[in-house]
């Protein structure tokens, strides 16, 4: 199959944009998330949409082919909340496997229909890994600075679990997202060292932080380059940001990363701010022009949406970077 | 899926800088000045963050980081390797705590440790990108190249130590050798970032004296010179104050030798160090003919350079005082006269100052309730200030009591009412406890502060005690022990005084004894008072406040209230642990391949004895830092002489136990005595050795298993482990000993009778680092010699104290192998009473207190462990196999038993 690295020397790679919002267009109820299988489950499961890939399947595959169909190179798995750790709140840790194993498998397919079609451009399946809802360098209890609700060890063992059944399912690569404490992210990050070394295999392995605050920092409170040093350990294939506060904002933070590192760069980011109702509203021709900024300036390796964005963004993003030369890997 | 990752834009030969980063990025490059890393955040560096670890005052601890931080430095050194912090703990909940400093973790952190479950733990609760210190080939390459794959994954940069399988780098040769092949393994095997690497060529000190130290900066300087040119990107880092090590006490002269050496070794690549920046002086302000005898030094310049700076450094001032020469307060008042008298420890002059005193006053009283009180409230404000340590405090006790000595004839000529004391405490070491160092400087503090004080020595019985406390009428007492059997005898006591509807408060120190100990079985059985107090600096206020008849009610009410609630935390947290049933941890045992494992036949089998050994011989081998501990000063030697906080002090401290140490040895006042053998052995049934002698079983030790929960791959351990099992037809060996030092109560009690406790508690401190240097000595004679399995070792005192040989002794009552009981087994075995004298008490311990026993053990793959808990199915497991009641086996293992 064809080289994500060869691929990224050639051109602007474009990730898909939002799956939970192409889903809430289907206004699935509770029963629709609960299908036959899981029609006796005790706990309410409206809003687990990973468990859409098993309910659902359908659904998933077609917003993976509106993405392609829209230029983009790379999907990403709809396993953002794919962890023991996260599917805690459904007690479903059992089913983690299952869940990110079918959610690759049928990104899977979709893409290798795509590469069927137009082999002059392969396309790429993402295993999305979140943060998960827990965070190992902060105290959820403002009574106890030194307390923390979980471990580098629990998230570890989480992870690995997830990356494993990402990679059986036909993953090309992970993308370890929206990392808001880098020591979550660490600990992804050595799962997936686990993993390569166990296997004796190679995974190229994307990294998006986010940065929520005006102050130019991760939640955790580190500022953008160093967060970059804390993730460059193990060679990634791309680092950037994604989600938070819209392409504008994530502009300066892109700048601060991108001439210190060899790794390629990646921005996904939302569809601007949310509005009062929590809707995105910013359209594609707005958030193209902003991303245009990015790649005038040359920041840009791979780039896709976040929050809000949806096919028709996709398609405008997918056509401007078409213009533009990728940001130069090899330095010096 | 994908092939390969090689297409990643890696560019050769192009210099590569370490980048780290806390909150905020710390990136080198070629214009990077040198980087400064704290070290008072390091229990070894600072004995103030040591003692606030141990009190668990995280929220002080935390402001010498700040402080660190504020101060300058780029990197802080975290360290808790310590013998009574639990480190992997501290480690933890101190860097969460960083971690919510957001002006503290703005910085990387040093992960500072010799374990690395300590390193692994810090690793995995810190975002930033922090340095590991150290590791190093000691242990051997599996070990090294393990631990740096793991480093390397949690996205850490790594010290690496020039230390090998063969021991530390101390010359040129050795420390580019051992750095080139550290670089190659870890860049070639483990794909290490080059640029994460940091060498620690280890500093040490020159004008010792000794020729082959002559050397030791210009080879370091050379070697980092080496270093940096030969091994691309890497960093060199050290630390500093070790060079000026011979010049301790004259700070202008160590001042100039650190920026000498900063100087040369910065030019030559040193980029990052540990450093008191107090310590330095400004390269260009050191004066020319001072400047030109230290480069002579650091250099090497001149084959005399060591004496002309010895004999030039005379003259440096800055050295910041030559006791005894400066007379100068004798031309103060009387008054000032005996306040530095006492406060200075001078006793010089005492008796004509008090004498004069008494000359002028109406009533001899009034000396000791004037002029000597007015002088021992400024110590006691200074040491409640923390600003005199212990060992002056003692020194003032005795100037003082030497005062009063002096005027008590005039005081009974008078016949006037003797000084009220201000309180009665009852002092004891509990019954089979012999050690009784602690309670005496307790009791000591406790006196000058005009309490008086009833101590009823060592070995007490319970029943003697509370005799006596009724007898005499005490207000308080106090009970010391050092050996863990202690402990159940102050529960006892505890128990009795609540029987006997006690009212007096009961004070409980001593080194087994902690906080959490006496707030779960001890202040449980008595319904007033009870108070842990392992520090003699707190003996004063807590005293004055339980016996305060105004407060103590609301003091007392307090502490239970504190007691209480400490228990309560206490026992919520020991709770995660879970242990396996002996049957499941036996089969989890150490498996050495007794295959392939060298078993080495002793050269001389059977009893020895050895008793014509000069003291002299074991001075190379004493370990001083325990004995600054049991001083109250906290720190390694010989790091401690130069403390900051507690330097000055420690030097002194060190100046009379090495003049003390002449004189035991010129007038023979102490004597060492050992008896050991080596046997031949077979483990059986998993946990018992069986020793015997010709085909016969002679005795049966019985060991015991490590029953915690372990991580698949980390085995249960036993001692029994260590030696080859009967199945595997082989014959093993080991080997048993006692050594002890005699005379050393004598001695102690010639100076109590000189009214010199200083002197009297530092004859018994030696007589116990004699004894473990005896150990020290003899283990290594057993092994190149007795047993001769390691006839080419060469190990440094350093590597000895840090236990670098190959083989163990662990000793019956510590943590291999807490079980006292064992020791009538080495007793029956050795006939240790009647050969050399040594004698157990009823609860073991050994007599005269400066004595070591336990056992040789010779396999390379024997080690040092903690048992931990236990659980009941190897107590009555032990019992059977020992032939001895459950209840019997209950007692002694009583420290060592999980909770159910």
């Amino acid at each position: 199959m064809s080289n994500i690295y060869k691929e990224l020397q050639k051109r602007i790679l474009v990730l898909d944009g939002a799956m939970g919002t192409m889903l809430q267009a289907y206004k699935f109820t509770e029963e629709d998330f609960r299908g036959k299988r899981f029609i006796d489950y005790p706990t309410p499961l409206q809003g687990n949409n990973d468990l859409l890939s098993i309910t659902q399947p359908e659904a998933i595959k077609t917003i993976h082919g509106k993405y392609f169909e829209a230029g983009a190179d790379i999907v990403e798995t709809n396993t953002f909340s794919g962890t023991t750790i996260a599917m805690a709140d459904y007690q479903m840790e059992d089913l983690v496997y299952e869940l990110n194993y079918q959610s690759a498998k049928i990104a899977k397919e979709v893409a290798e229909e795509f590469t069927k079609k137009e082999p002059q451009k392969p396309r790429f399946v993402a295993g999305s890994i979140g943060p998960t809802n827990r965070t190992a360098s902060m105290s959820p209890d403002v009574n106890d600075p030194g307390y923390r609700a979980v471990t580098f060890n629990e998230l570890r063992i989480a992870y690995k679990q997830q990356v494993e059944a990402l990679l059986d399912g036909g993953a090309d690569l992970l993308l370890v997202e929206t990392v808001f404490d880098t020591l979550n992210a660490k600990a992804a990050l050595f799962a997936i060292e686990e993993v390569k070394d166990e296997r004796n295999i190679e995974v190229p392995t994307m990294l998006s932080g986010t940065i929520t605050d005006a102050s130019g920092r991760t939640l955790s409170g580190q500022t953008a380059e160093a967060f970059l040093i804390s993730v460059s350990h193990i060679p990634l294939l791309s680092v950037g940001f994604n989600c938070a506060l819209g392409a504008n904002l994530l502009q300066p933070h892109l700048e601060a990363i991108a001439n210190k590192t060899n790794f390629a760069i990646s921005a996904h980011p939302n569809a601007g701010l949310p509005n009062a109702f929590g809707e995105y509203d910013e359209t594609p021709e707005e958030m193209g022009e902003q991303i245009e900024e990015y790649l005038k300036k040359n920041l840009i390796n791979i780039i896709g949406g976040c929050c809000g964005t949806s096919p028709e963004h996709i398609k405008v993003i997918a056509n401007i970077a078409k213009k533009y030369q990728p940001r130069k890997l090899v330095i010096g | 899926m994908s092939e390969t990752n090689n297409q990643q834009p890696i560019t050769i030969n192009q210099k590569r800088y370490m980048k780290l980063s806390g909150l905020e990025p710390l990136v080198l490059n070629e214009n990077s000045n040198f980087i400064n890393v704290g070290e008072r955040t390091n229990v070894a560096g600072s004995r103030k963050f040591l003692r606030l670890i141990k009190e668990e005052k995280f929220d002080e601890a935390l402001d010498i980081a700040r402080h660190q931080v504020d101060g300058g430095a780029q990197i802080i050194d975290i360290n808790f390797d310590d013998g009574l912090i639990d480190g992997k703990q501290a480690m933890v909940r101190f860097l969460n705590l960083i971690a919510a400093e957001p002006d503290i973790c703005r910085v990387p952190i040093m992960i500072d440790s010799s374990k690395w479950e300590i390193i692994e733990a810090g690793l995995q609760v810190v975002q930033g990108k922090c340095v590991v210190n150290s590791i190093s080939l000691k242990e051997g390459e599996e070990k090294f190249i393990w631990e740096a794959t793991q480093i390397k994954r949690y996205g850490a940069a790594v010290i690496v130590m020039a230390f090998d399988e063969v021991g530390q780098a101390d010359n040129y040769q050795r420390r580019i050798e051992i750095a080139k092949r550290s670089y190659d393994i870890l860049v070639n095997k483990v794909n290490f970032a080059s640029e994460d690497i940091i060498f620690d060529l280890n500093i040490f000190p020159v004008a010792t004296g000794m020729d082959e130290h002559k050397r030791n900066a210009i080879d370091f300087i050379e070697a980092t010179k080496w270093v940096r040119e030969n091994l691309p990107n890497v960093s060199v880092s050290g630390g500093v104050s070790n060079v000026s090590f011979s010049f301790r006490g004259n700070n202008g002269v160590r001042e100039a030798m650190h920026s000498v050496f900063l100087y040369h070794a910065i030019k030559n690549g040193m980029n990052m160090g540990i450093l008191n920046p107090a310590l330095l002086e400004v390269y260009d302000d050191i004066p020319k003919d001072l400047l030109e005898h230290v480069e002579d030094v650091i250099l090497d310049r001149r084959e005399d350079a060591t004496e002309r700076l010895l004999d030039f450094a005379e003259t440096v001032k800055g050295s910041k005082k030559e006791a005894g020469a400066d007379l100068s307060w004798r031309e103060n008042t009387l008054q000032e006269k005996i306040t530095h008298a006492l406060v200075k420890g001078i006793d010089a002059f005492i008796i004509e100052d008090v004498e004069q005193a008494r000359q002028e006053a109406e009533a001899p009283i009034e000396v000791i309730e004037g002029h000597l009180m007015i002088g021992m409230n400024v110590v006691g404000d200074l040491f409640g200030a923390g600003k005199m340590f212990l060992p002056q405090v003692v020194k003032s006790a005795r100037v003082m009591k030497k005062a009063v000595a002096y005027l008590n004839p005039f005081i009974e000529a008078e016949k006037s009412d003797k000084s009220e004391p201000v309180g009665k405490i009852l002092m004891a070491t509990v019954k089979g406890d012999v050690h009784d160092i602690g309670k005496n400087i307790v009791s000591v503090v406790l006196a000058c502060n005009n309490y008086e004080i009833v101590d009823l020595g060592v070995m007490v019985p319970p029943e003697k005690i509370i005799q006596t406390a009724i007898d005499e009428r005490v207000d308080a007492i106090g009970l010391s022990g050092l050996i863990t059997p202690s402990l159940d005898e102050m529960v006892y006591l505890a128990k009795e005084m609540q029987r006997q509807n006690f009212e007096v408060p009961l004070l409980i120190g001593g080194a087994t004894t902690s906080k959490a100990h006496t707030a779960v079985k001890i202040d449980t059985q008595y319904k007033n008072a009870v108070v842990h107090v392992n520090d003699a600096s707190r003996a004063v206020t807590v005293v004055g406040d339980l016996l305060n008849k105004k407060s103590s009610h609301l003091y007392t009410a307090k502490l239970k209230k504190d007691y209480d609630e400490f228990r309560t935390k206490f026992l919520k947290r020991g709770k995660e642990k879970s242990y396996i049933s002996i049957e499941a941890a036996r089969k989890r045992k150490y498996k050495i391949d007794w295959e392939t494992t060298e078993i080495k036949k002793p050269n001389e089998l059977g009893i020895q004895t050895l008793e014509q050994l000069s003291l002299k011989e074991l001075l190379p081998f004493i370990d001083w830092s325990p004995f600054f501990r049991s001083w109250d000063l906290h720190g390694k030697y010989p790091a401690i002489l130069t403390d900051n906080l507690v330097g000055e002090q420690a030097t002194e401290l060190f100046n009379d136990a090495q003049k003390m140490l002449q004189e035991i040895i010129a007038k023979q006042l102490l004597k060492s005595k050992a008896i050991f053998s080596l046997f031949e052995a077979n483990s059986i049934n998993h946990d018992d050795i069986s020793v015997h002698k010709k085909g016969k079983e002679i005795a049966v030790f019985r060991t015991l298993r490590q029953q915690l929960k372990k991580r698949e791959g980390i085995p249960n351990l036993a001692l029994a482990d260590f030696i080859a099992p009967k199945e595997t037809k082989k014959t093993d060996y080991i080997g048993t000993f006692c050594v002890a030092i005699f005379g050393a109560q004598e001695l102690a009690n010639s100076y109590k009778a000189k009214e010199d406790d200083y002197n009297a508690i530092m004859a018994q401190a030696i007589a116990d680092r004699l004894a473990e240097a005896f150990a020290e000595y003899l283990h290594k004679q057993i092994r190149i010699k007795h047993w001769g399995y390691a006839t080419d070792e060469a190990l440094t005192n350093e590597d000895l104290i840090k236990e670098n040989y190959k083989g163990i002794r662990p000793a019956p009552g510590y943590p291999a192998c807490p079980d006292h009981l064992e020791k009538e087994t080495i007793w029956k075995l050795l006939d240790v009473e009647n050969q050399i004298g040594v004698s157990l008490t009823e609860s073991l311990a050994m007599w005269p207190a400066a004595a070591v026993s336990g056992y040789y053990f010779a396999n390379k793959e024997a080690k040092y462990f903690g048992l931990g808990k236990i659980t009941e199915d190897q107590v009555t497991d032990f019992a059977t196999r020992k032939g001895i009641t459950l209840e019997k086996a209950k007692k002694w293992l009583h420290p060592n038993l999980a909770e159910e």
